[in-house]
């Protein structure tokens, strides 16, 4: 009787343990996707440099892949989705802290309810339904408006992106302007400050290192965001001079051009070459978002 | 002094105001975005328009087969992501037995999370259309919005797992349970709302993402709808982008653009709804 039990629970323990194993080869599933991504990005990306140099790649400013004498210089690309991020940063920046602090410090529980919501609701949003509007109706409007040759153009893409990086640079930024203690905010209104000069000396510097997680996080997602610079930054693949210049960044060029690139040919090796300067690129704001946010926590304790 | 003093409160008055219209500026534009896409589109609705197959070069009829399309897809990249999602979570937050191993994996989750989505349907064309030779089919798309998931899920199920007391645990072990009944009977269970929430997130992302089945699963038109999981599929996503940038019927068709644009948004919006009504109620029962 006693053994049995014993042996019962021997039983349960290999259980246990073999449960924990099986866990733990689950867990480590994200860790392997990544090196699959890594391992077939590359694979497929690198023999690109058989047909280009490393520098003619990156600096060339022709990218003609399917013409006879095909050119693969991504420079252009990169122009691009860099002129296309910094402008919708310019954009969303200003207006996620502005409700960052509204939700934080000023707004009663009331608006609360409504604006948060609302927030995680342009957070859900498919791009593909944005990417839309900005192509229907805000591309004839700044045509008209300004009149342009076409409202498809990096002003339109950068405008349309910056809504869409909104809920990600808010509701971070929210979540470090509230876990600002209490007692700073005290320390400064006992000595005479105000509430506009306490969130503005005291929180926001408080708050700070939350703040660039939030906005970097906000910036790596608008160069990763593929449907709306494809219908809407028009598309061409030139260094941009003005504002108002139809555009062709990273994303957008590899999701157009896809579908025409034999499986194996060098138009698809670019093509994942460029998927490769997108993953190290967001990768690179990852490590450096979640440095911040470390380093964030370790100063809240 | 005093002057000072007054300086310094129309300071803060007009930043308030500034901040405030900010603020509702982006709400106006939200409403102005749905209310125009609603108000464009409602004319195309009826109930042809969602259980009827597309005619005419897709100038008429209905859009059933991208909906039975997103809904296979959603349903496929469900499959994926929640089992490993939840089991990886579970791991995560109930075995501290490699804190080392733990860490390199919050790390992967989150580095998984900022991968773009396109990047995602590049590594799901190599390797589940060319190297597995899954063709552009549902399996192949299921799988590749499955893994573009996975942090989705692992992330909301960690924070539920978090939130059930450790007394809870506590409670279990001391009577007797092992680890894995305390886990499955008694943490996963108070936890279920909240990894209930993180499921209905990531069936919004996977019915909405474009870019990842661009090169997976998605089909232009389809005569005929899927009859197996090698089979390519419409999307409501991709339905939208074909319709509004290719072919020749692009101003014929834009009340159907909006139209199918309706869907998706009441579609996502569902999902979202529910998941976050689920979250706000987990968290007052939590609190009170």
């Amino acid at each position: 009787m006693k053994d049995k039990k014993k042996r019962g629970i021997t039983k349960s323990l290999i259980a246990e343990k073999l449960f924990e194993k099986f866990f733990m080869i689950i867990g480590l599933s994200c860790l392997i996707v990544l090196l699959l991504i890594m391992l077939f990005l590359f694979g497929e990306g690198v023999p690109i440099l058989r047909d280009v140099t490393l520098s003619d790649f990156l600096l060339g400013a022709q990218w003609y892949p399917t013409s006879v004498n095909p050119r693969f210089g991504v420079l252009p690309l990169i122009a691009a989705s860099v002129a296309v991020t910094l402008l919708a940063s310019v954009i969303a920046v200003p207006l996620s802290l502005a409700i960052a602090v509204y939700l934080a410090e000023l707004a009663s529980p009331r608006v609360r309810e409504i604006l948060k919501p609302a927030i995680e609701i342009i957070a859900s949003i498919p791009s593909v339904v944005i990417g839309f509007f900005g192509m229907v109706v805000v591309a004839p409007f700044l045509q008209r408006q300004f009149d342009l040759d076409t409202g498809l153009n990096l002003f339109n893409a950068a405008l349309m992106l910056a809504f869409m990086a909104v809920p990600t640079i808010a509701s971070i930024s929210e979540d470090a302007i509230s876990s600002v203690p209490v007692s700073l905010k005290e320390g400064s209104y006992a000595l005479g400050a105000n509430r506009w000069q306490t969130i503005f000396r005291i929180v926001i510097p408080a708050a700070l290192s939350g703040i660039w997680t939030a906005v970097i996080l906000g910036i790596s997602r608008v160069i990763g965001e593929t449907m709306v610079v494809l219908m809407v930054a028009g598309g061409a693949a030139v260094v941009p001079d003005s504002i108002f210049d139809p555009v062709r960044p990273l994303t957008s060029n590899i999701a157009a051009e896809m579908a025409e690139a034999p499986v194996g040919g060098s138009h698809y090796h670019a093509l994942f070459a460029i998927g490769i300067i997108l993953f190290i690129i967001t990768f690179v704001f990852n490590i450096i978002a979640d440095y911040l946010s470390n380093k964030y926590r370790f100063k809240e304790n | 002094m005093l002057s000072q003093q007054a300086k310094s409160d129309a300071i803060e008055k007009a930043a308030f105001s500034l901040i405030r219209i900010m603020s509702y500026l982006i709400l106006a534009f939200l409403i102005f975005i749905i209310g125009y896409i609603i108000a464009k589109g409602y004319s195309a609705l009826s109930w042809e328009f969602i259980s009827e197959m597309p005619k005419d070069e897709m100038t008429r009829g209905g859009i059933f087969p991208a909906i039975l399309g997103t809904f296979y897809l959603m349903i496929g990249s469900a499959l994926v992501s929640i089992p490993i999602g939840i089991i990886t979570a579970v791991y995560l937050t109930e075995y501290a037995g490699m804190p080392l191993l733990v860490k390199i994996i919050r790390v992967g989750v989150s580095n998984l999370a900022g991968v773009p989505s396109v990047v995602f349907g590049l590594f799901g064309l190599s390797l589940f259309v060319v190297f597995l030779d899954f063709g552009t089919s549902i399996l192949a798309g299921s799988l590749t919005l499955g893994v573009l998931n996975l942090p989705v899920i692992i992330r909301s199920t960690e924070e539920a797992l978090m939130t059930v007391p450790r007394t809870y645990r506590e409670a279990s072990l001391s009577l007797g349970a092992t680890r894995l009944q305390t886990i499955f009977r008694i943490v996963v269970p108070n936890a279920l709302p909240g990894i209930l929430t993180g499921v209905m997130l990531s069936l919004g992302r996977a019915a909405g993402e474009t870019a990842p089945i661009m090169f997976t699963a998605a089909s232009y038109y389809a005569p005929e709808l899927p009859n197996s999981i090698f089979s390519e599929v419409m999307a409501l996503p991709y339905h939208i982008y074909v319709m509004a940038t290719a072919g020749t019927h692009i101003l014929e068709t834009r009340h159907l653009q909006y139209g199918t644009a309706i869907i998706l948004i009441l579609l996502v919006l569902a999902l979202n709804s529910i998941g976050l009504f689920l979250r706000y109620r987990f968290r007052k029962q939590l609190k009170g």
